[in-house]
């Protein structure tokens, strides 16, 4: 019997001619991590997609357990032993937290098929052991809808534990949850790895994967690029092995003289969500809010654009009051607002990237209400070129792009406006190390311009690298103001976890 | 590489609404194998056209709507409405002509702006909102009636939809024509047009980026309620009379036009030349069927199965992309 648990031999993959999947090789020991990494488009996705059956291969072997295995549903890999935790959480909100956990496998009183009844009291029993082995702290009779995105993947990792996984892959496991949360996490990964589960981890973020990774595997363009341990391995040549180049500056600071101030904010309130937060930004600066998820930073910005309405307080755009009321008045005072989740708030999937990108200058793009097509191409063909979009053709479907590619979409539909003030709610959640680059290089260049840039992020580093000063926001108030001279990674989270702060 | 890609994207882009067009033609040339005579007769073509006409009028508004991501059922009982209250204000020696015109459209209009609102600012599903109106303004329709049919109506307001243009074309097929350029034109060339995608597509982003969405939709919904206030007239001036209980069950071959015609029915996609293959396939069917002497209850069966083959077609479509 083979030492691996799980090996994928000369995995080969191709769609419509092209080759996503060139001759892999990956395999996992028992009680290891495995992290997966490469930018968006590499074939990580491709990889796991195919070791669940969800895509078919066309060339090359998986063995599991040394024996040669073929699953044609993830349902048939998840009864051999292989469970996914995909990025986005999809659970069924208004269920149990028990019976979400045993759905599908109901613990029932009768043995009687699909008519059997629910035993209820066993199954919550169940889960409180589960619960209680893995230490977590979750009522089993709470809803799904009241659990939050990190006790959500929690209850699908003990789902994939009762299920006797061998192999659990986690895909993005750290996208949407905050640092204390990042810690339960790996402290359930060590516990994992000590029972012989092998983990294949898939990450953006190099800091985790060489926290918590055993080896590491590369791959760019389809093609396996090389794997080794996490120790032979620092954080500039995984970087290096992914895009094929070296990045030697990782956040490119422009130096800016601050101009006047643009935007203001006076007191803003909406009730369980923020409190009388107050703040300013000026020309040509690059403005930083860090704080844990849940600190009411998304919703702060989502109501100086007039997405909500404040319940008290003033936005002041050059000196002047403005009206929330609609983002309309917002983007007519030349604010833009990037947000944090493309597919849900930033793009039309349903359409095309030139009708993305031309849509929120749409009106100003045509002459009593007819688009000047002409126009609108050109307009849009300028942005794409400057931000370097990849995508077939303007009239291609914008979900056909990479993750990296769709965020440039949302911010070349922003910059299009012409905008002086941009806010960036996590630019750069969830996109490859090169698109990220891009986008750093453009907030430098909007600061250069003497645009004013106020910007949200969870990665730390992120925000010591770019910004001029970094306010942070717990549980809804302001709890800091950092200026660039005192950045550390220890001081900023020292205010985004202050909790205690009354006034 | 890139021009290779480009053609690929492009063929995907139309593939759905090219499959549309085959299944027509080959339903068309079969029928005109099958009955070479009738069927295929030039006058019996026009017809054709002629009875898609207003259902293809009703499909068009009901376009706009389900493209926005909603859905309209109370257009054939505005049909009926605006068709009684035309009829009322048609008869001999009362009226000029332009007054049931003008007042059987407002009557729409006024619905379909009713809808908008409780869609918009309600914040109710609109399939609920407009399964009470169709209930509402049906009941109106009676009311407005006293539950009788309207007859009396001069002969040029019988002209309206009976007559011809150019020598031999009717004069509801010029009318189709007319609604359906304007509305592509609408669809594809204007800024309201391309919002109407976006808020189908999705209403978040398209709120974000600064469109009223509110205002998209009773915009959606009163062209629905207009064109539907239009259909109910010229309904009226072809049966030559205002009947309360005319257009029952005409918003199912309305939404069924729409949908054989590709318009996805979860809104922000669609083609407005779908619609129209879409009203002229369920005329053809229904022509070609009557002449071939298949009993309106098969006919049933078969207008059923194309539509749930459309949709299967939709769904196949996306996931393929």
């Amino acid at each position: 019997m083979s030492e691996f648990l799980l090996e994928m031999r000369n995995i080969d993959k191709s769609f419509f001619q092209v080759k996503i999947l060139d001759d892999i090789n990956f395999d996992l020991l028992p009680g290891e991590v495995h992290a997966l990494v490469g930018e968006n488009g590499a074939g990580k996705s491709s990889l796991m997609k195919i070791l669940m059956g969800i895509y078919s291969r066309d060339a090359g072997t998986i063995l599991l357990d040394g024996e040669e295995v073929n699953f044609h549903t993830p349902r048939e890999a998840l009864s051999a032993g292989i469970a996914m935790i995909p990025q986005e959480l999809n659970p069924i909100l208004d269920m149990q937290v028990a019976e979400y956990l045993f759905i599908g496998r109901e613990i029932t009183h009768t043995n009687m098929g699909p008519v059997s009844i629910v035993d209820h009291k066993a199954q919550i029993e169940q889960a409180k052991n589960l619960f209680e082995d893995t230490g977590v702290d979750i009522n089993p009779r709470h809803l799904m809808r009241n659990l939050s995105v990190a006790q959500i993947q929690l209850i699908e990792i003990i789902k994939a534990i009762s299920l006797d996984s061998k192999v659990i892959i986690m895909d993005e496991p750290t996208s949407a949850i905050t640092f204390k949360e990042v810690d339960t996490l790996f402290e359930q990964i060590r516990k994992l790895k000590t029972k012989g589960v092998g983990i294949i981890y898939i990450s953006h973020k190099m800091e985790e994967i060489s926290e918590i990774a055993d080896r590491i595997t590369v791959l760019r363009d389809g093609k396996w690029i090389g794997t080794d341990t996490a120790q032979n391995l620092s954080k500039e040549k995984i970087i290096k092995m992914m895009v094929g180049r070296e990045i030697k500056e990782v956040y490119p600071k422009v130096k800016v003289e601050l101009g006047d101030v643009a935007l203001e904010v006076r007191d803003l309130l909406l009730k369980d969500k923020f409190q009388k937060i107050s703040f300013s930004l000026r020309n040509g600066e690059v403005l930083g809010i860090a704080g844990l998820v849940g600190a009411g930073r998304s919703e702060l910005v989502e109501t100086i654009f007039g997405i909500s309405k404040p319940e008290f307080g003033e936005v002041l755009v050059h000196g002047k009051p403005i009206k929330i009321q609609h983002p309309m008045v917002a983007i007519r005072n030349k604010i833009a607002l990037i947000t944090e989740d493309r597919s849900a708030t930033g793009l039309n999937l349903k359409t095309t990237v030139e009708h993305n990108i031309s849509f929120v200058q749409l009106s100003k793009l045509a002459r009593f209400g007819f688009i000047n097509n002409k126009l609108e191409r050109k307009k849009v063909e300028q942005m794409v070129g400057k931000l370097r979009i990849k995508a077939f053709s303007l009239k291609s479907m914008v979900n056909s792009l990479s993750g990296g590619n769709q965020q440039k979409v949302v911010l070349a539909k922003w910059l299009l406006s012409e905008p002086e003030i941009i806010i960036m709610d996590e630019p750069t959640r969830g996109i490859d190390v090169g698109a990220k680059r891009d986008i750093y290089l453009l907030i430098g260049e909007l600061a250069k311009a003497g645009k004013a840039v106020l910007m949200i992020s969870s990665e730390i580093p992120e925000l010591i690298g770019l910004c001029d000063r970094i306010i942070t926001m717990a549980g809804g108030r302001l709890t800091g103001e950092i200026p660039r001279d005192r950045f550390s990674q220890e001081e900023i989270m020292h205010y985004a976890s202050k909790f205690e702060v009354r006034e | 590489m890139k021009t290779s890609a480009k053609k690929k994207t492009l063929k995907w882009n139309s593939l759905r609404e090219l499959g549309i067009l085959l299944a027509f033609i080959v339903v068309l040339v079969t029928l005109m194998i099958l009955s070479p005579t009738a069927f295929a007769k030039p006058a019996n073509l026009l017809n054709i056209v002629k009875q898609a006409s207003i259902n293809g009028i009703l499909a068009t508004g009901m376009m706009f709507v389900i493209i926005s991501g909603g859905i309209d059922l109370s257009v054939g009982s505005i049909v009926a409405l605006s068709g009684v209250i035309a009829a009322s204000f048609a008869h001999p020696g009362e009226y000029p002509l332009i007054v049931p015109i003008v007042l059987s459209a407002l009557a729409g209009l006024a619905a379909g702006v009713l809808n908008g609102v409780g869609v918009a600012y309600g914040n109710i599903p609109s399939f609920i909102v407009t399964l009470g109106s169709m209930t509402i303004i049906r009941g109106l329709a009676l009311i407005y009636s006293k539950g009788q049919p309207i007859f009396g109506v001069t002969d040029e307001f019988e002209a309206l939809a009976s007559g011809f243009a150019f020598g031999s074309i009717p004069i509801l097929v010029i009318y189709f024509l007319i609604i359906t350029a304007i509305s592509a034109f609408v669809l594809t060339k204007t800024v309201y047009g391309r919002r109407v995608y976006a808020v189908g597509g999705n209403e978040i982003t398209a709120k974000v980026s600064g469109v009223s969405v509110k205002r998209i939709k009773i915009a959606v919904y009163s062209i629905s309620g207009l064109l539907a206030g239009v259909a109910g007239l010229l309904l009226a001036s072809r049966i030559v009379s205002g009947q309360p209980t005319s257009g029952q069950s005409y918003e199912l071959d309305a939404i069924a036009a729409v949908i054989i015609g590709g318009v996805s029915m979860s809104g922000g996609s669609g083609k407005w030349y779908g619609t129209v293959i879409g009203a002229l396939m369920i005329a053809v069917i229904g022509n070609g069927l009557d002449i071939l002497n298949v009993s309106s209850h098969f006919q049933l069966l078969i207008k059923g199965s194309i539509i749930i083959v459309a949709v299967l077609l939709d769904v196949k479509g996306k996931r393929n992309q």
